[in-house]
């Protein structure tokens, strides 16, 4: 039986429709056990009303996202910060 | 004269009228969850309510099975869109479980092993609307479904029946769960489509 969850990279796509740049690459730090790494590496749970990420470590959430028809509700309240990769400020 | 095709979809007469709005019928039983299935072994599972003046009501597993249970049968609605009709179920009333309870709260937060939680007034789950189901379709319940026991509201959307059911705080003021702090319906009412915040 294949795993019941997906890779953080399920995030991408929905990610896309919010934020410019790719929040899947950006490291994050658990509120729960403090692990860090990538947005990528989580574990998405996709079977629900929304998707609920999951630190791999503690499997606390980390991250919850649902798409209405109008409106979408992030709920970041599992991750300390995340460090998003972006291109130089410039000169 | 035209013919109307009701499609081969094993609809019985009448089931439109069972299917709430923006619903469709369907004859698996799919599994929704938001984490990982927790496992609870039966030596180790209760279930409390605790009251608004802190009195806690404990039943262990063999104390839930000894009380008097009920067979209903009932249509259930999921907010992904998926209405299930007939379902057949065996538990205990709530009504049995709250004889005891001394409150005059209006809220109730149930929250799962595993972390889950949902809130509902304190009414919708009494005088025969809802139900602690350990039996599903004649087997125990099992675990991708709830078991061994899981909360059966079915007048609300299905995610207000939590599965894994571990409590129920009894409180004054509404305090929102897991799925309504991130933008579905406080109440979840199917048949007025209160799928999302603001419905």
């Amino acid at each position: 039986m294949s795993a019941d969850y997906l890779d953080g990279n399920a995030l991408a796509g929905p990610f896309a429709e919010i934020f410019a740049a790719d929040v899947t690459v950006a490291v994050g730090r658990c509120a729960s056990c403090g692990l860090t790494g990538p947005v990528a590496g989580l574990r998405v749970y996709a079977q629900a009303p929304g998707l609920v990420a999951r630190c791999p470590g503690c499997e606390e959430v980390v991250l919850r996202l649902v798409r209405g028809p109008d409106a979408a509700w992030l709920d970041l309240r599992g991750t300390i910060s995340l460090r998003i990769p972006l291109p130089g400020a410039g000169a | 004269m035209g013919i109307i095709s009701r499609g081969f979809q094993g609809r019985r007469r009448g089931d439109d009228e069972r299917l709430p709005p923006g619903q469709y019928l369907t004859e698996d039983f799919p599994v929704l969850s938001a984490g990982p299935t927790p496992r609870v072994p039966l030596d180790r599972w209760e279930f409390t309510i605790d009251t608004e003046g802190g009195q806690v009501h404990r039943w262990n597993w063999q104390e839930l099975r000894a009380l008097p249970s009920e067979t209903p049968t009932v249509d259930i609605h999921c907010v992904t869109t998926w209405s299930k009709l007939d379902t057949r179920w065996q538990g205990v009333s709530l009504d049995v479980l709250f004889e005891d309870v001394e409150t005059a709260a209006e809220y109730a937060l149930v929250h799962s092993y595993g972390g889950y939680t949902t809130n509902l007034p304190l009414e919708d789950l009494l005088d025969g609307k809802a139900w602690i189901a350990y039996r599903y379709d004649g087997e125990e319940l099992e675990p991708r479904h709830g078991g061994p026991a899981r909360l059966l509201v079915p007048h609300l959307y299905f995610w207000k029946s939590a599965k894994w059911v571990r409590g129920i705080r009894l409180l004054n003021e509404d305090w929102p769960g897991f799925w309504e702090t991130a933008g579905y319906h406080d109440y979840g009412d199917p048949w007025r489509e209160q799928r999302y915040e603001g419905d």
